[in-house]
């Protein structure tokens, strides 16, 4: 009987998730505000009956409490938070709340599945996280300082790389965390952020020289050389392709983007023949067979983990995830695929697609041009992000070890994306009071 | 009243006309203003679809070759819901079944024993030969979907689909028998297809009781019986590697007509001296004869005449150094023909002596594009796959791996194979009712003691016209090419044409 239901669930699933998906994009059809606010809040409902369906099918066949409390605690969070943004802050973007609780939720289902117990600890984080993010909006309101606070960020963030680099703990031969107690903290998911403020703060100004670019490069290139030292390469990746873009944008200048991505190639043939670990990760990428014993290992168990769920998955809790070393962390995409399907896989990467572009709609329709690049550098972070994950976990890429934003577990990682989220948020109530300024003004013309 | 409204609606219309146009204008300004925009949507939307696309090709192209891995432990899970389904002969006897006793116990039974061992392979500590490369499709169920769906809700196992092989039992058992006591290895093929119709290899083991004797199977590397000959084996080609010669001089030359040679019975370079077997000498020789005697003393002197590049060029041409189309576990043929190597490594090597190894399978891949007009057919084991009731799942269809010569170097080989058995060393296949054409071969190699002893080799096919069968066979140690192997596939024919 359990495995008819487990069977059901699992087109359930897969049909909410579809219908989630159809309406991120189906949204923006509805001209009317009376519409929009149906279909998101019919979203969010999806997002409940997901949750209900999946956290379901995995207590009934595990049997563990600590799946009705992740369970219990979930609901009550995606309720309340979607009620406080919805009385506090009115303007803010629904859609982008929306996206933030499903991917949570499906990093949730995960974690409840493989591990519940960091199901728990990732639950109390998002917790802290949201209730910190939901002063963030005010604080973009009010700090008008803050894009004169560029050396600040420039300093603070290298420093906080370059500790890393020093104490760092060694995690499978890249230095990414430091720990402090029995915290484990991951510094470079918030440089991130902090970068983000120092290139805006570089390039906002029309009235930058190219000295000014040549300086701000450097700092970026620092930052980069700085990842690759540390061998945290899906890092230094986003960070250099964040800060290209953000150049680009802000200069208007198609060459800066060529000649970006073109020094990025060549870095990136020079760091394969200067390091080893480079190396590593390309030949497990390319015949990852050859290397079965060590660095093949994982990413073959991952292809494995992919293969096994096809297009429908085997179901939740019925495949076998946890053959993955360090699946929750690196491998959530894989573990998705062999439970949930590719299908459901792919609506998940389409959610994300929708969630960057949203952020660069919102870029877009910011008048002030740090604001403006602040949120574009942030969704371009994200999406990258995803991309390097999702590729490296399935083989199109090679792996750069870097987790999938809000459903890989990972306390730093979840933190960091909420408290960046809660960043664009802030950045686009802020473009609503200038609509609204806008209007007013126009009116009393 | 009517003129003024008439003038504006006219007015109304030309208003509309400039609002729009300024809209468009406007919209234009804009798409200017946000192209960088634009540009980055288009990039991260472009990235994000092509990895959806990949996940796409994944699914559709890669995921079989994937999950079949025989690193994959997530095969075994199946384990629990499925029965492993058998293997079957194209004449549709078992050749690998499950049994499952009263207490649910399954015991993997291999009928025929030792005479399938290595093509079929076996399920213990690993999988091997079919066992591992058909695992996918026996572990999966194509069961009534009905009786299904009950059995999983009951928990109750299904039953695994069938594989249907080519191979068959008969062609299996004669080759198996004709071959004897000797070590080596037997491949009949169908050239038109592809199909493989027998496979053995000895010496063998029985699949049955592999995982009980394992660790003596495994340690024993003088006889390594585990090995599968028919496409592991390293073997000199002898003789029947003057095909690969007679092509590269077909191919220099444009014919054989100009060819003439006058054999002494034996010829020296450089102080090396090759002789003709048995001591004979042939005299004035043409092409055909040549090839029919086997004569080595003229393709000695040819292969001198060719150089070592050429005959290198040919052999890899033929597949020799490259991946092979066999889907079992294979060694890839190695040739490495340098002029640098002097005079006497090229006069050896001329006659498939030297360096040069080959596997039977190969060899009879060679033949088979010879007999099916230049074109090889990829070779293949698994006809189709069924589920218990045996309705067809997937069937394999034929399809042709490469043109390995043009059609007339193919009809020009195919005459002189046939020669060999009208007037040469294998006339003992002539005076059948079918026709039949081949090359003996006698490969010289150092025995464990030390002393010269000669590989028992025969390539050739049958129905020369339009053939049917291709057989390439091995004997070890066991002497000339006509003395052993030509009667093993003369018997493989007798039993394909006359029962």
């Amino acid at each position: 009987m359990l495995n008819i239901i487990v069977e059901i669930s699992k087109y359930l699933i897969l049909i909410i998730m579809l219908l989630y998906t159809l309406e991120s994009f189906w949204v923006f059809r509805y001209e009317e505000d009376y519409d929009q606010r149906y279909v998101l809040r019919n979203q969010l409902l999806l997002i409940i009956f997901l949750d209900f369906t999946a956290f379901l099918v995995i207590f009934l066949q595990t049997e563990e409490l600590k799946v009705l409390y992740i369970f219990g605690t979930l609901i009550l969070y995606l309720v309340i938070v979607q009620a406080l943004y919805r009385v506090f802050y009115k303007t803010s973007s629904i859609l982008l709340l929306n996206h933030m609780c499903m991917l949570l939720s499906v990093g949730f289902i995960m974690l409840a599945r493989l591990d519940p117990d960091s199901g728990l600890r990732q639950m109390a984080i998002a917790v802290a996280a949201t209730v910190l993010a939901m002063v963030i909006p005010v604080m973009i309101r009010k700090m008008y300082f803050l894009k004169k606070l560029t050396w600040l960020y420039a300093v603070v963030g290298f420093l906080m790389l370059l500790v890393v680099l020093v104490v760092g703990s060694n995690v499978n031969g890249a230095k990414i965390n430091i720990n402090i107690g029995s915290f484990t903290f991951q510094p470079s998911e918030f440089v991130k952020i902090i970068f983000v403020f120092f290139v805006a703060s570089r390039l906002y100004k029309k009235s930058a020289t190219f000295r000014d670019h040549v300086i701000t490069t450097a700092v970026a290139a620092a930052y980069v050389l700085v990842l690759v030292l540390s061998r945290d390469l899906g890092s230094a990746v986003v960070f250099f392709i964040t800060y290209v873009v953000m150049l680009y944008v802000a200069t208007k200048k198609p060459v800066y983007l060529l000649a970006g991505l073109g020094s990025g190639c060549g870095a990136a043939v020079i760091a394969y023949f200067l390091f080893s670990h480079v190396r590593q990760r390309v030949v497990a990428w390319s015949d990852p067979f050859s290397v079965w014993e060590t660095s093949g290992y994982q990413i073959l168990q991952g292809l494995f983990a992919i293969g096994a769920g096809g297009w429908f998955g085997v179901g939740l809790c019925k495949g076998s995830p946890e053959l993955i070393p360090f699946v929750q962390q690196d491998y959530m995409f894989a573990a998705i695929c062999e439970e949930l399907g590719s299908l459901f896989a792919i609506c998940m990467i389409l959610v994300c697609m929708s969630m960057f572009l949203l952020v660069v709609n919102i870029s877009l329709r910011i008048k002030k041009r740090f604001y403006k690049l602040i949120a574009l550098g942030l969704g371009t972070e994200y999406a990258f992000q995803v991309f390097l994950t999702i590729g490296g976990v399935s083989k199109f890429i090679p792996m750069t070890g870097i987790t999938l934003p809000l459903v890989s577990y990972g306390g730093s990682s979840v933190l960091a994306t909420i408290i960046m989220l809660a960043i664009i948020q802030g950045l686009y109530i802020l473009r609503e009071d200038e609509d609204e300024e806008f209007e007013r003004q126009k009116e009393k013309i | 009243m009517r003129n003024l409204n008439g003038k504006k609606k006219k007015y109304e219309k030309q208003l509309r006309k400039e609002e729009a146009l300024q809209k468009k204008k406007q919209k234009k300004a804009k798409r200017r203003k946000n192209r960088e925009y634009t540009i980055v949507s288009y990039f991260f939307v472009l990235i994000f679809v092509s990895l959806i696309g990949y996940m796409a090709y994944f699914n559709i192209w890669e995921r079989d070759a994937i999950t079949s891995s025989p690193y994959n432990s997530r095969q075994n899970q199946a384990e629990d819901r499925i029965v492993r389904g058998s293997i079957l002969s194209s004449d549709g006897q078992a050749l690998a079944y499950t049994q499952v006793d009263d207490q649910g116990n399954e015991t993997r039974i291999y009928p025929y024993g030792n005479m399938f061992a290595h093509v079929v392979g076996y399920e213990a500590n690993g999988r091997n030969g079919l066992e591992s490369l058909a695992n996918s499709s026996l572990m999966s169920t194509h069961h009534e979907y009905v009786d299904r769906l009950k059995n999983e809700i009951l928990e109750l196992k299904n039953p695994g689909d069938n594989v249907v092989t080519t191979l068959n039992t008969r062609l299996q058992e004669v080759a198996y028998n004709a071959l004897g006591g000797y070590n080596g290895a037997v491949v009949v093929m169908d050239p038109k297809t592809g199909a493989v119709l027998a496979s053995v290899s000895k010496p063998d083991f029985d699949p049955n009781t592999v995982e009980a004797n394992w660790d003596s199977l495994v340690n024993d590397s003088t006889n390594s019986s585990l090995l599968n000959r028919a496409t592991q084996g390293a073997y000199p080609p002898g003789s029947i590697f003057k095909i690969v010669t007679a092509l590269t001089y077909l191919r220099e030359h444009g014919t054989l007509d100009d060819f003439s040679y006058n054999c002494t019975g034996s010829i020296t370079q450089e102080g090396h001296t090759i002789p003709c077997i048995y001591g004979e000498v042939h005299g004035q020789v043409d092409f055909t004869t040549a090839f029919a005697e086997s004569c080595n003393t003229a393709f000695v002197q040819m292969g001198l005449d060719l150089g070592a590049d050429a005959i290198q060029e040919t052999a890899e041409d033929l597949l020799f150094n490259q991946e092979l189309p066999i889907s079992l576990d294979y060694r890839k043929s190695t040739i490495d023909l340098k002029e640098s190597e002097g005079i006497p490594f090229l006069m050896q090597s001329s006659i498939g002596q030297g360096t040069t190894l080959v596997s039977p399978m190969h060899m009879a891949m060679i033949v088979s594009a010879i007999a099916n007009g230049g074109e090889l057919m990829e070779p293949y084991y698994i006809d189709h796959v069924e589920n218990d009731a045996g309705d067809v799942v997937k069937t394999t269809s034929p399809s042709t791996y490469k043109e390995l010569m043009s059609e007339s170097e193919a009809e020009t080989l195919k005459n002189l194979m046939a020669e060999v058995v009208n007037s040469g060393t294998g006339t003992q296949l002539s005076g059948e009712s079918y026709s039949a054409a081949g090359k003996t071969g006698s490969a010289e190699y150092e025995g464990s003691d030390g002393s010269i002893q000669t590989h028992s080799w025969f390539v050739g096919f049958s129905n020369v016209e339009d053939p049917d069968l291709v057989v390439a066979v091995i004997a070890e140690g066991a002497g000339t090419g006509s003395k052993v192997a030509l009667p093993i596939a003369h018997e493989i024919f007798n039993a394909y044409y006359y029962g």
